[in-house]
């Protein structure tokens, strides 16, 4: 096992594998195209719980635990638990923490911080430390819309560029090759870690803007690095561009000579039914990623549909106080490259 | 008679659309447009006018927050009628009592009974 | 260093200029009619209750109160059904800037915050959005008021 530096920005692994995946959504994502990879779908926001925040950290627990589950690695074999979430101090995440009492990295990146937790996590096992990690993220609508524009209640209007943060978890268990049997899998290749780029965007009703610039610096490096180019993945997966960041990202690679389109997808697009669902510009949140890999992206690695993805997970690093001080908001986006073997 | 229903409606309606088209063309949250409508109907109702279009549009002024400022405005000018300078800072609350106590009434109560929806 | 940053920075506008060129334009014709209906209809079932109240003796400058409050009372409701984040929705303004649209503002926010308790959650959140409103509408009205009374001598 060992972890090589092939640029300033990418680390690859050999043997890292995904053993299992689980995704958890609510009801929303479940009657989206990508419902039935959804190990599991909540018939209500709330299911009982006391409050959004509470059913946050639930959402989260329960898709470490299907992954768990599914693994066949006990729980108390579980080395590590990484990952995050949208919610002050990464409530759910430390909250879940307190009930699998696995030693935990709690991470923030808004909502890259799932291939954040991935690449780190495959990094770990490869440099010879943990036999494996659980890497998982989550968000819940109503918890993000409280924390970071309205209460649900309040009457506004939702710009054509607005996201729908979407109430969701997914969870993956990498391991290394000792715990791995037989026939192939899903592997973790490499890792591109992304920087903070700002490009001078202001308006948090509309994320595309602001992290498609970040989106594409870790393609571009991720490229440059490995000395791939898009030819080699079959698809290239963003976080949450939306239907509009996937444009602008298009646009940028296009001002210098790459052409792009018929290998970009991006998360939060696929979610919804953009003209069903009234989504605006699609998913986001740190659950979108999070599920949508580890439910529809992961499965049809599994059934071979795809053979090589790049996954590159968007976040706006942006808070309400930085936003009413008049800053700008910065982004960033890692990229995770998956494979089936 | 009727001719004030005319003008409820239609009053109200561009008094919104005003503010609508604030709200698309500028940087601004709802909650900005609210405090410069209040403010702007403050100033109107100061110097006269906003009185003369309560008595055309009756409620076309007075629902939309325009009309809060204007009761304000014109409670403060009562209280100065009767009390003097003091009324400066006594009228404007005591005008707009009844409705900012209804708010809070009804807003702890809803609170109590209703729980949010998606 | 310098001239990295400026193309840096060259490049940033060139972007933000490409980005507001390719944007989904906000319907502006769209929401300005749904403002006007929505807007129109709320004062008019306003202007209908303060009738109500007219037809049982008071003048149109009495009825105002009771009206206002019947108004609060039917946002308010509105709000605890969960209806009238839809009003707003599709009328925009037409929705937010009436009465109606102000007991919203302050009973959404109490009705979310609940789950923080009853002093710091569903007391303090009543005055986000109205907290603003009556800061500077009493300041405004102080002005006004303070402003005519120096210029005219009268109220």
């Amino acid at each position: 096992m060992a972890v090589i530096r092939l640029g300033p920005s990418t680390y690859q692994f050999e043997n890292i594998r995904i053993l299992a995946a689980a995704a958890v959504g609510g009801p929303k994502e479940g009657q989206g195209p990508l419902g039935a990879y959804f190990d599991s779908i909540w018939s209500s926001e709330l299911k009982d719980h006391a409050s959004f925040e509470v059913a946050e950290r639930h959402l989260l627990l329960e898709a470490q635990d299907l992954a768990v589950k599914k693994s066949a690695v006990p729980w108390e074999s579980i080395d590590m638990v990484m990952g995050g979430d949208l919610l002050d101090q990464l409530a759910s995440t430390n909250f879940a923490g307190r009930e699998h009492q696995r030693p935990l990295l709690g991470l923030f990146a808004a909502c890259a911080v799932f291939t954040e937790a991935l690449g780190l996590g495959a990094m770990a096992i490869a440099g010879g430390g943990p036999r494996n990690v659980l890497a998982a993220a989550a968000s819940h609508h109503m918890a993000a819309e409280r924390q970071f524009r309205f209460p649900i209640e309040l009457g506004y209007q939702r710009a054509p560029t607005a996201a729908w943060t979407a109430t969701a978890a997914g969870a993956c268990l990498v391991s290394g090759s000792d715990a791995v049997t037989g026939e192939g899998g899903v592997s973790v290749e490499s890792v591109t870690f992304g920087r903070v780029v700002d490009w001078g965007s202001k308006d948090p009703n509309d994320m595309g803007t602001a992290m498609a610039p970040a989106a594409y610096d870790t393609i571009c490096r991720h490229f440059e690095d490995t000395g791939r180019s898009i030819e080699d993945y079959d698809q290239i997966y963003t976080g949450d561009l939306g239907v509009f960041g996937v444009r602008l990202l298009s646009a940028l690679a296009q001002k210098d000579g790459k052409h792009w389109d018929e290998r970009l997808d991006d998360c939060g697009r696929a979610l919804y039914a953009i003209d069903k669902q009234d989504v605006h510009n699609g998913g986001s949140g740190a659950g979108c990623s999070a599920s949508v890999f580890s439910g529809f992206i992961y499965n049809r690695l599994l059934k071979k549909d795809l053979q090589r993805v790049l996954l590159v997970a968007t976040g706006a690093l942006f808070s309400p106080t930085t936003y009413q001080q008049g800053e700008s908001i910065p982004s960033i986006a890692h990229a995770v490259s998956v494979r089936r073997l | 008679m009727p001719l004030i229903f005319l003008w409820a409606f239609i009053i109200g309606g561009l008094l919104c659309v005003v503010a609508q088209l604030t709200l698309d063309l500028f940087p601004l949250t709802p909650a900005h447009i609210l405090v410069l409508f209040v403010v702007i109907g403050a100033i109107l109702g100061g110097v006269g006018l906003y009185g003369k279009l309560v008595a055309v549009a009756g409620a076309g002024a007075s629902v939309p927050l325009t009309g809060f400022g204007y009761t304000l405005v014109t409670g403060v000018g009562e209280a100065v009628k009767t009390k003097g300078v003091l009324g400066l800072l006594t009228g404007g609350l005591t005008a707009a009592a009844g409705g900012i106590k209804a708010a809070v009434l009804f807003g702890l109560a809803a609170s109590l009974v209703f729980k949010p929806k998606v | 260093m310098a001239s990295q940053a400026k193309q840096g920075s060259q490049k940033m506008q060139e972007y933000q200029d490409m980005a507001n060129q390719m944007r989904p334009r906000k319907p502006l014709l769209k929401n300005a009619l749904w403002a006007f209906f929505v807007g129109g209809l709320i004062s008019e079932v306003g202007q209908g209750v303060q009738w109500f109240f007219m037809q049982h003796g008071l003048s149109a400058k009495e009825a105002t109160p009771p009206m206002t409050v019947v108004m609060i009372g039917i946002g308010a409701l509105l709000t605890g059904l969960g209806w009238y984040d839809r009003v707003v929705k599709h009328g925009g303004m037409g929705g937010s800037l009436p009465i109606t649209g102000f007991a919203n503002a302050m009973v959404a926010p109490a009705m979310e915050f609940r789950t923080e308790g009853l002093v710091l959650g569903v007391g303090a959140k009543l005055f986000t959005v109205a907290g603003p409103v009556l800061a500077y509408g009493l300041a405004a009205a102080f002005v006004v008021g303070l402003l005519r009374l120096l210029i005219t001598g009268v109220a």
